[in-house]
């Protein structure tokens, strides 16, 4: 297979296409760019889906592998490895379905620099599946790596008002955990002898301290990117200043990167560490999700409230993760998904009625379901689905989760997942309580008795994800399918751990 | 059982089974789809032909199950499936399945067609007609989640109509999102609806324990694949047993609106009156009861577990009755009616006597959804004479309730037919032989006097105090003068409201027939499901010591609500007589005992402090502001300053500058940096890099 026909290649390379053609046109063309990257958006979404019928879902190995020597320096090679599993397919589908959905809600939001934002966010596309498909620890962190600037450029030139303080901190923060990432990388290039994450996974034998070193180096970049507490802080900055699209990339994708990493290096390179560590992830997690859920009902901002939300939601997914055991590991790869669609959903939303109102103060508003009421309609569903409403995806996410977590024998004991349930009576209160301030009550603002429902453009963004919150809600078993033969894969190392250190 | 033998052979239906939920989504759908430009009749009309088929469909399920009493169970897609989580989408049609759906789809067409004339009304008195489409949408939503609830094979799908349900009464108690309970401009809807599905949703959190719990114990949720094992498990796992039992009580405590999670009940009422008749009374709220009674296996098996439901139930019984007697609205008085009955029949099923409390539940739906249809009339009927009197009147803003039962009084006159069945609903509830009420509810006494005393003697206190606020309520309501002029120009309502009145009436009136004493009807037809999980119903033996007793209890209490409503009727600004004798035990009843007060008090304001505490001092002075935005950034610079300055080395040097040179440039080119801080990091983190990089390759 040549270098370009790879599918892989294609998927990941295909936006950097668009950007030489925006790069063709002047700052003024506003709409031959907006519908070039569109479109290139779309096809490269197309592209995905041929990668999807390519895939094999009963095959747990990596597929559609392209592996070619790329550097090489004294006894180490560093190979161009990519390579597409049950562990990252719908990640990789993720990030093609958001960005023509991210793009397409720049229409009339971005006006200034067009042109440089769409080549930011091509750029952005093209390190978001990079991270999802490369297979050699230093192709990954290169990718990992270059997703940073064309975000920390998205915030910093297209965000509010404290933007450029939010993408530094964005910057700084993930840099500083990434540093620690290539430590453990360049430890396990000199000493295990590779870099190719499959070879490494059957290698194994690196000793348990080792291992648990290792694991909190990797953990730490990873960790920040979720981002799980207490190292949270940049989120709500980074989301309150950045663009709506921004935000939805950020949610939809970006923090998915983080839990992914986990997924992908942490328990299969380092299972006796992740197995001994587990009741630690557990416990962050469910500190998160409570946290979060507290510090969501405290926010006058929607977009705060909406970001506060993601540490909770992320909580769940890293709950799952480590549980270590299928029904845990299968939810959270699900409800990474998921809270892409909801959440993204809701930045969508948010920065809809921010277009109009040029607000996001919840006091602003009340009453709004009676003038908008399609937009009121979509924003119940996405907000049920974000609060787990059995029937919607939030659930058959959120729900193999904590029954994973509930009889974890990784995590050893009941009571995480117990309150890690009560997170779900307190995220109603959040979403209700935000879903009252905004389409309940009476329409008393002056201001907002004569904001328009929704556009057809705006109602194409959104009814994708509504569909699929149906979908995944009512019949998630294709998901659970592609994935299942991947996870069944990752746990016979873990077993294996697990019997080695006990 | 003579007709089922005349028909062993007879016809089966039971593919048809799913369309007890697709009637009504497709109901929904072409009302929410094309309803904007449909006539308001035809909304109606459709939405009631929706729920009218789906009883339709329900009455085949019952028939073929005549013949084939084993029932049936359709599989119609898989869910979750994970590993040895088996989820799937599976429809059970047996005699307790399809008695919820025929109570459902029964009672649920008649309360569609009420609303037909209702809600045009009641669109009308509050100026917004586009309300109407949403209305039926909504309940035709809410029938469709029902029969998920009730159709469902495991729980896990059970539960999948629990939380529809659940949010169906949200969307329906906030019909009037924007208004208050008078219906000016206000939160108070909304706000009632958001407390029920947060109420709800803790007991939806002891449900969903109950399932990790179940799981991991039984490795299934299927209704067949847990009751199988439940013998087993319960010699070696008891405690798994009770834990799964106690946390479904939490749940049927949030649903069935039992103590301690009871207080959303009552604000429920904020919906439009066909929503608190059909939710709020006869069905939604009944769904715990049949959760107990769908997993009488489990709670057979640790009697621990069936105590405390029963005391629940009783106490719940005995409370909401004392709060009933305090109130003046109309609707809070069947509100705490019906939190009081249902901790009948909670304490029933608790007891064991599931067939006692199933039988109640169907006569009570019958019964309580007439009281408050028919008090529904009352409320329209007494707006229709406000309305009379605005137009004669233009300067009469006064604040008006019209479910303030003392602005009421003399009614039985201006509204005759809904005097009539109104009362035929009081008296069925008040449990007066010979109708519905008193069969089913003399049959929990009966057991109850058998199988727990102490819980019996509350039940018993609680049956008298039901006969007394229920004949305060008629005396107020319909006897005496007028004490306002709206009610003094109140109209009957139109035949599409009278009629399902009278027809539930009519079932008020004979629905004891379904289980007579010594016919045992409803009992046969109930032993065919609980004997598939080797449970044998015994029939209550009716005792006629305590129906004597119940009944002599509740004449007794009519009489006492005579004596003080009755022979002197209140009049216009009167305190009520009963808050002369009872005094602060009276104004304690009227507040509802203060429990949303201690609630407010001890959770919800904890919380909130709480919620305030961490997000302003934790998590923004300290962790972004402080440790974040100060510690941190003092380490990098201080890391910065180090790196730039003695470990100065000529390659770092280099590569530092080049760094630098590049970042200026970007930020030069973008906008100028605020703090220029970047740069330093950049370069310290990356000189960072190379330093160790350095060193493992020299190393």
């Amino acid at each position: 297979m040549t270098f370009f026909s790879n599918p892989l290649n294609l998927v990941t390379l295909f936006p950097l296409v668009g950007v030489l053609v925006i790069l063709f046109f002047k700052q003024e063309q506003k709409k031959e760019i907006r519908w070039t990257a569109l479109i290139v958006s779309l096809i490269t979404f197309g592209i995905s889906i041929w990668v999807l019928t390519l895939f094999d879902s009963g095959d747990p190995d990596l597929q559609l592998v392209i592996n070619l020597p790329w550097i090489e320096i004294a006894s180490w090679t560093i190979s161009y490895q990519m390579g597409v599993d049950g562990l990252s397919i719908l990640l990789v589908l993720l990030t093609a379905f958001l960005t023509p959905i991210s793009l397409l809600s720049t229409w009339t939001a971005v006006e200034e620099r067009v042109k440089d934002f769409m080549i930011f966010f091509l750029l952005l596309e093209v390190g978001m599946m990079g991270v999802f498909l490369a297979q050699d620890l230093f192709l990954f962190y290169v990718f990992w790596e270059f997703t940073l600037v064309p975000m920390y450029f998205l915030i910093g030139i297209w965000g509010g008002p404290q933007r450029m303080y939010a993408a530094v901190k964005f910057f700084l923060y993930t840099m500083a955990g990434s540093v620690l990432m290539l430590l453990a990388i360049l430890w396990l290039g000199i000493y295990q002898g590779s870099f190719s994450v499959p070879d490494l996974t059957i290698l194994g034998g690196i000793p348990a301290q080792v291992q648990l070193w290792l694991f909190l180096a990797f953990g730490a970049a990873f960790a920040i990117k979720v981002p799980m507490w207490p190292l949270h802080s940049w989120l709500p900055d980074a989301h309150v200043e950045a663009p709506t699209a921004g935000s939805v990339i950020l949610a939809g994708v970006l923090l998915k990167m983080g839990t992914y990493g986990f997924l992908r290096f942490n328990i299969p390179l380092f299972p006796q560490a992740a197995v001994k560590l587990a009741p630690w992830m557990a416990l962050l997690s469910v500190i998160g999700i409570l946290y979060g859920a507290a510090v969501s009902y405290y926010q006058r901002d929607v977009k705060k409230l909406v970001a506060y939300s993601s540490v909770s939601h992320l909580g769940f997914v890293m709950l799952g993760l480590f549980a270590l055991n299928q029904q845990g590991i299968q939810g959270g790869i699900l409800q990474m998904i998921n809270h892409g669609i909801s959440t993204g959903a809701l930045f969508l939303l948010v920065g809809i009625i921010y277009e109009r109102r040029h607000t996001r103060e919840m006091d602003d508003f009340g009453g709004l379901w009676k003038v908008m009421p399609v937009y009121g309609a979509l924003t119940l569903v996405v907000t049920l689905s974000s609060m787990g409403l059995p029937g919607l995806n939030g659930f058959a996410g959120e729900f193999p989760i904590l029954l994973g977590a509930f009889g974890s024998e990784a995590i050893g004991s009941s009571w995480y997942a117990g309150f890690a349930t009560l997170g779900v009576i307190l995220a109603a209160v959040y979403l209700l309580y935000m879903f009252q301030k905004l389409f309940l009550g009476p329409l008393d603002k002056d201001e907002n008795k004569a904001v328009k429902d929704l556009t057809v453009r705006e109602l194409i963004t959104i009814v994708p994800l509504v569909i699929l919150i149906f979908w995944i809600g009512l019949y998630p078993k294709p998901f659970f399918t592609l994935m299942a033969p991947a996870v069944e894969k990752l746990l016979t190392v873990i077993q294996a751990a697990s019997l080695a250190l006990y | 059982m003579l007709l089922s033998e005349a028909i062993t052979q007879g016809p089966e239906f039971f593919s048809l089974a799913p369309w007890i939920i697709f009637f009504p989504v497709i109901g929904l759908l072409i009302n929410m789809s094309f309803g904007g430009r449909m006539k308001e009749r035809t909304i109606g009309i459709l939405a009631s032909s929706a729920s009218g088929l789906a009883f339709v469909t329900s009455a085949l399920l019952a028939i073929s199950l005549l013949a084939h009493p084993e029932g049936a169970i359709l599989p119609l897609a898989e869910w979750i499936s994970i590993g040895d989580l088996q989820l799937n989408w599976s429809i059970r049609v047996d005699t307790l399945s399809t008695t919820m759906m025929l109570v459902v789809s029964g009672v649920g067409t008649l309360i569609h067609i009420y609303a037909i004339g209702y809600m045009h009304e009641d669109v009308r008195f509050k100026g917004d007609p586009g309300r109407y489409q949403r209305f039926f949408v909504f309940f035709n939503l809410f029938i469709a989640t029902m029969m998920i609830l009730v159709s469902a094979d495991n729980y896990l799908m059970l539960f999948v109509g629990w939380e529809g349900v659940g949010l169906c009464s949200y969307l329906l108690i906030g019909v009037w999102y924007d208004r208050d309970l008078l219906g000016r401009p206000g939160t108070e809807n909304a706000l009632a609806g958001s407390k029920a599905f947060i109420a709800n949703r803790i007991g939806d959190f002891g449900f969903l324990m109950a399932g990790f719990t179940m799981f991991w114990t039984f490795r299934t949720v299927t209704f067949s694949g847990v009751f199988a094992q439940v013998s087993q498990i319960a010699e070696i796992q008891p405690g798994a047993i009770l834990a799964i039992t106690l946390f479904m009580l939490l749940g049927v405590a949030g649903k069935s609106a039992q103590l301690p999670l009871f207080v959303w009940l009552p604000d429920a009422m904020a919906g439009p009156t066909p929503v608190s008749a059909l939710i709020h009374a006869a069905t939604m709220v009944t769904a715990g009861v049949y959760l107990v009674a769908r997993s009488a296996p489990l709670f057979s098996a640790v009697p621990e577990a069936q105590a405390w439901v029963a005391w629940v139930g009783g106490i719940t019984a005995l409370f909401a009755a004392t709060i009933a007697v305090g109130q003046h609205d109309l609707k809070k008085v069947l509100a705490y009616s019906t939190i009081s009955q249902l901790g009948f029949m909670i304490a029933a099923v608790g007891m064991g006597a599931y067939v006692a409390g199933m039988f109640h539940l169907v006569t009570h739906a019958f019964f309580k959804a007439l009281l408050f249809l028919s008090g529904g009339s009352v409320i329209l009927g007494i707006e229709r004479g406000h309305h009379h009197l605005d137009h004669e009147n233009h300067h009469d803003e006064e604040v008006f309730d019209p479910g303030d039962m003392r602005l009421m009084g003399g009614l039985r006159k201006k509204m005759p037919v809904t005097f009539l069945v109104f009362t035929v609903g009081a008296v069925a509830l008040a449990g007066i032989p010979p109708l519905a009420g008193f069969f089913s509810k003399d049959e929990i006494l009966a057991e109850a006097f058998h199988l727990n005393f102490p819980v019996y003697i509350l039940l018993a206190i609680a049956a008298f105090f039901t006969a007394f606020y229920m004949g305060r309520q008629v005396w107020l309501v319909f006897f005496g003068d007028p004490r306002h002029p709206a009610a003094d120009h109140a109209e009957e309502s139109p035949p599409v409201i009278t009629t399902p009145l009278i027809v539930l009436a009519g079932l008020a009136t004979l629905g004891g027939i379904l289980n007579l004493p010594w016919v045992h009807t409803f009992t046969h037809w109930l032993e065919h499901t609980f004997e598939t999980f080797h449970l044998h119903l015994h029939p209550g033996k009716f005792n006629l010591l305590i129906a004597i007793i119940s009944t002599a209890l509740a004449v007794l209490a009519i009489f006492l609500a005579w004596l003080l409503y009755g022979r002197k009727p209140l009049l216009k600004n009167q305190a009520d007589p009963l808050k002369k004798i009872l005094g602060p035990i009276f104004t304690g009843m009227n507040r509802k005992w203060y429990v949303d007060e201690a609630y407010d008090h001890l959770f919800i304001n904890r919380y909130i402090d709480l919620a305030r505490f961490l997000s302003i001092k934790v998590d923004w002075d300290f962790w972004h502001d402080w440790f974040h935005d100060r510690v941190i950034v003092a380490a990098y610079r201080q890391g910065a300053r180090i790196l730039a300055g003695p470990i100065d080395l000529g390659i770092i040097d280099g590569i530092a500058n080049g760094l630098a040179k590049f970042f200026q440039a970007v930020a030069n080119r973008f906008r100028k940096l605020q703090t220029g801080y970047v740069r330093n990091y950049a370069l310290a983190v990356f000189a960072g890099v190379v330093v160790l990089l350095g060193y493992l390759i020299l190393q």
